[in-house]
């Protein structure tokens, strides 16, 4: 019996380590939910011979706090803009110089000097949208144009709205809503926006994501959403709109970088030229119906693409849209209080 | 392994030695691996709780009673009033009550339940018990998935109490606090009928029947005779599931939507968005602190019950 | 006094066992246990995208589920990650009983007890949170993020799942055998070897078996530890429960639930037969 026994766990050990050993190609991305092509990723893999992994999160503050606390194993992260400087400035990524990558000359010039990335040392462009109210309208057939949905919700939604855990999108709308400007500092603004947040979270649902399931579904009838996402929701559910709130949306746009402890800086470098190619830039708009910042991948969209009020922002609304610059820290720490009085 | 011990009063205490060092060897692996990964890693839990919170992330090495202020009292961002948390009071009550509410549910439907399984002929009661066991041993995922899907608005509740005519649209039952204690009262129901049955197993009848005897009512012997004998079963069955519905994460975190927390996703969330490693700490020690004191009750009461009868 | 009464007392028509109510609460509480996990596996066989619309009968989410990798590879680390924590607590646990029973009380037996219990009492995410605190700080250290982390952390909670059985083997077992053993000059190792071992076995596999279950079955622990990449498979279903749900998850569910219900019935028919 011991001799079965001492067989049987070397086989086991033997299984244990052979899983742990680090594979020839291996990348792993740390990415948001359900927001990468599995058909970009197999052809990733197929063409460069490397096995990827996705793990996901669902806030720029989560991405950011599991990176910082270390040992986490990712090479790949995607930021969106306004975090970026954050990432850098705690030394957390590596400057993998995109912009001498062979596919760089695809990306649009509107994407190229992004104040957040000057000269793009340490990202690609992945995907860019806005932020806007999602309404499903056999629950609320009044305006879906206004952050009102959520700050202070219709009587006909009370209880029924979700708000994602985006601490920026969240505030930024907010901000706007009750007047001010993104990136004020001014503590009367902040007081209001204070208030009237904590006033109206009685009245929502949850604070939850993956609203493009749960939209579909049935399961929550208006949220805080994604453009993309929204579209998605739309095509299996006809009921549902995205609004643009009148009172100012915000713009973003999410980069794909490289971690400075990234294992795989190779792999890593070569998913970032992978990507600013136009076919593949296509594809994974394709899936996440978001835009994309390369220029020649409009041939390889999807027709619907092309005409969706999500994606071609109508024009009576295109004046609300303000890209969310990176604050200074003495506002990012109010709203970092803000966001965790509200968030219990 | 037995030895017989030298003969002989010296013989005797080396013997004993001999036993003691023996028993310390033979656990020693046990506690090397529990104190690495269980046990030890609590004490830099207590360490943390007293440390300052680093801005993403981690802490600051620097000694701060932040941590432990703030699971109770809440400054103001912008006057600096100090209060009470009202938002980490509501999650503590929330706890509580809904641990408590699970606790009775589970026992008003599981006392009859087990007392069922209990006054089956012998040889049918291994199959009902292999009935509560499954759901018992099905992964917790699982079952709060189930849930899930029964609460939600699409979900077999709302669809039938539409097809039925009492609703007209579907009441929103998912994200709410009723979910969440519907989820746990499934969860938890097998793990309050088992320790039921195994003390309604042991009931002697003969003492049901000499109640009858004596003219009493159904209920005065439900009362007077059968709950007192099976009191211990009662307990058991109570702690085993108020300690774990204390520390539940889960249900909630599925069921709940993120608005409706319980301590578990309080502490979670400082882990995360929170940003507060410390307070965290200070919440996984207070959460502890419930459980053991919990547990200490239920000793003094078995210790108590043990000693009457 | 009499023999006792198992049949109501001539004259009497009244069946002393029953309560009135009773089995009805019973019967509702059987359903209720299963009307939840009944619809869970009906939608695993919806035509369907959806788990709510039924939209006829299929097996394709079973395809999806078996040709899905991350599904493939979730299984197969939740396998060994659960195979090599329960050999390790079981082994660990054995010797632990081994110390603890059948001894007269020993300084420091009591505190030994509560530290190997210890897993039963702290609730999950407290042991969550101090792994991850501690294991982050290990694995900058050493720059290790390989499995052994989440089986050393499913070894220590398994150990009092693995110990408990172990130790009431134990304590049933009866010590003249291994007496009469050393009668006939068998050495302590051989004694141990040839007759407490094998006597032991019963509790040894149901330990094992108990710790193997619980280490499958984890959740909160493992997704705190857990670094890139190592999704088990309950992490895998609790990422798909916040997002993307569709029937994939209950035939998942299904699939495990027919490998619970198989071993429980093996369980169940082993132990009948060894009476």
């Amino acid at each position: 019996m011991s001799r079965r026994l001492t067989g049987a766990l070397s086989a086991l050990a033997m299984l244990v380590f052979a899983g742990t050993a680090a594979a020839e190609g291996e990348l792993n991305i740390y990415n948001w939910g359900n927001y990468t092509n599995p058909d970009l990723i197999k052809k990733f893999e197929e063409t460069y011979k490397v096995k990827v992994t996705i793990t996901d999160y669902d806030s720029n503050s989560t991405a950011l706090t599991k990176v910082k606390a270390g040992g986490h194993g990712f090479d790949i992260v995607v930021p969106s803009a306004n975090y970026v400087p954050i990432f850098v400035n705690e030394g957390l990524l590596l400057e993998s110089r995109p912009d001498q990558m062979s596919n760089f000359k695809n990306v649009d010039p509107t994407w190229v000097d992004v104040p957040w990335d000057p000269g793009r040392k340490y990202t690609a462009p992945w995907q860019w949208g806005t932020t806007g109210i999602a309404v499903n309208t056999d629950a609320y057939s009044g305006d879906p144009n206004t952050s009102a949905i959520f700050m202070d919700p219709p009587a006909e939604l009370v209880g029924k709205v979700n708000v994602v855990p985006e601490m920026n999108d969240v505030i930024g709308l907010a901000i706007m809503y009750v007047g001010g400007k993104p990136c004020t500092a001014d503590k009367d603004v902040l007081r209001k926006v204070r208030d009237q947040l904590m006033a109206a979270k009685p009245k929502w649902q949850s604070m939850d994501y993956g609203m493009t399931e749960k939209m579909s579904n049935g399961d929550v009838m208006a949220s805080v959403n994604w453009n993309g996402s929204t579209f998605r929701v739309r095509a299996k559910n006809p009921k549902v709109v995205y609004g643009y709130p009148k009172e100012g949306y915000v713009v973003w746009m999410d980069s794909v970088a490289v971690l400075k402890d990234a294992k795989n800086v190779e792999n890593a470098k070569l998913f970032q030229n992978f990507i600013m190619d136009p076919e593949n830039a296509a594809l994974i708009s394709a899936f996440a119906r978001y835009a994309n910042g390369i220029k020649g991948s409009e041939k390889f969209m999807p027709e619907d693409m092309k005409t969706a009020p999500e994606i071609v922002v109508p024009e009576q609304f295109k004046a609300a849209g303000t890209f969310l610059p990176t604050c200074p820290k003495e506002a990012r720490d109010l709203y970092t209080a803000i966001w965790t009085e509200l968030r219990k | 392994m037995a030895g017989a011990p030298a003969p002989g009063r010296s013989g005797e205490a080396a013997a004993r030695a001999a036993r003691i060092r023996r028993n310390w060897l033979l656990a020693a692996p046990a506690l090397l691996l529990l104190l690495l990964a269980a046990s030890g890693p609590l004490l830099v839990v207590v360490v943390y709780s007293v440390l300052e919170p680093a801005e993403y992330s981690g802490v600051v090495w620097e000694l701060s009673g932040e941590g432990w202020f703030r699971v109770l009292f809440h400054r103001d961002i912008f006057d600096e009033t100090v209060g009470l948390a009202d938002a980490h009071l509501t999650i503590f009550w929330r706890s509580a009550s809904i641990s408590l509410l699970t606790t009775i549910i589970t026992l008003l439907l599981g006392f009859p339940t087990a007392y069922f399984i209990a006054t089956r002929p012998p040889r049918q009661r291994t199959l009902w018990l292999f009935l509560v066991t499954i759901p018992f041993w099905t992964n917790l995922l699982i079952r709060t998935f189930a849930i899930m899907e029964v609460v939600r608005n699409q979900g077999i509740l709302n669809s039938w109490a539409m097809a039925a005519g009492i609703i007209e649209t579907p009441i929103q039952i998912l994200y709410t606090d009723t979910a969440v204690l519907i989820g746990m009262v499934y969860v938890y129901l097998p793990l309050m009928v088992l320790p039921l049955y195994a003390a309604m197993e042991r009931l002697d009848f003969r003492l049901v029947e000499a109640a009858y005897d004596l003219y009493a009512s159904r209920w005065r012997v439900l009362t007077r005779v059968i709950v007192p004998l099976v009191k211990p079963g009662i307990v058991a069955g109570s702690i085993l599931v108020f300690i774990p519905s204390l520390g539940a994460y889960v249900t909630p975190r599925v069921l709940g939507g993120g608005k409706n927390m319980m301590i578990s996703n309080l502490i979670e969330l400082q882990f995360g968005e929170g940003r507060n490693w410390p307070l965290g700490a200070a919440l996984s020690m207070t959460l502890l602190a419930f459980v053991m004191l919990a547990l200490l009750f239920y000793v003094r009461n078995m210790s108590r019950l043990e000693r009457r009868g | 006094m009499a023999e006792p009464a198992l049949q109501p007392t001539p004259g009497r028509r009244f069946a002393v066992r029953r309560i009135p109510g009773f089995a009805t609460i019973a019967a509702v509480s059987f359903v209720l246990l299963y009307a939840p996990i009944a619809t869970l596996v009906a939608y695993a066989f919806n035509a369907g995208d959806s788990i709510a619309l039924w939209e006829g009968f299929s097996l394709r989410w079973f395809a999806v589920a078996w040709g899905n990798e991350l599904v493939q590879e979730a299984t197969v680390r939740s396998l060994v990650v659960a195979a090599s924590a329960s050999a390790v607590a079981t082994a660990v646990a054995t010797m632990a009983a081994l110390g603890t029973t059948r001894t007269a009380p020993f300084p420091g037996g009591m505190l030994i007890y509560a530290l190997i219990n210890q897993p039963l009492m702290v609730p999950e995410i407290v042991t969550a949170v101090a792994l991850l605190i501690v294991f982050a700080m290990v694995k900058i250290a050493t720059g290790y993020s390989g499995l052994g982390y989440l089986i050393a952390a499913h070894a220590a909670f398994c150990v009092p799942f693995a110990y408990l059985p172990i130790r009431a083997r134990l304590e049933g077992m009866d010590l003249s055998y291994e007496t009469a053993a050393a009668d006939l000059y068998a050495t302590p190792w051989q004694t141990f070897r040839r007759i407490t071992l094998p006597l032991m076995s019963p509790g040894i596999v149901a330990g094992s078996m108990l710790a193997f279950v619980i280490s499958l079955d984890d959740v909160v622990i493992t997704e705190f530890v857990k670094s890139a990449g190592q999704d088990t498979l309950p992490t895998y279903m609790l990422g798909q429960l916040r997002r993307a749900v569709t029937p994939e998850v209950n035939a998942i569910s299904t699939a495990l639930l027919a490998v619970t219900v198989l071993l429980l019935s093996a369980f169940f028919v082993l132990n009948r037969q060894r009476r």
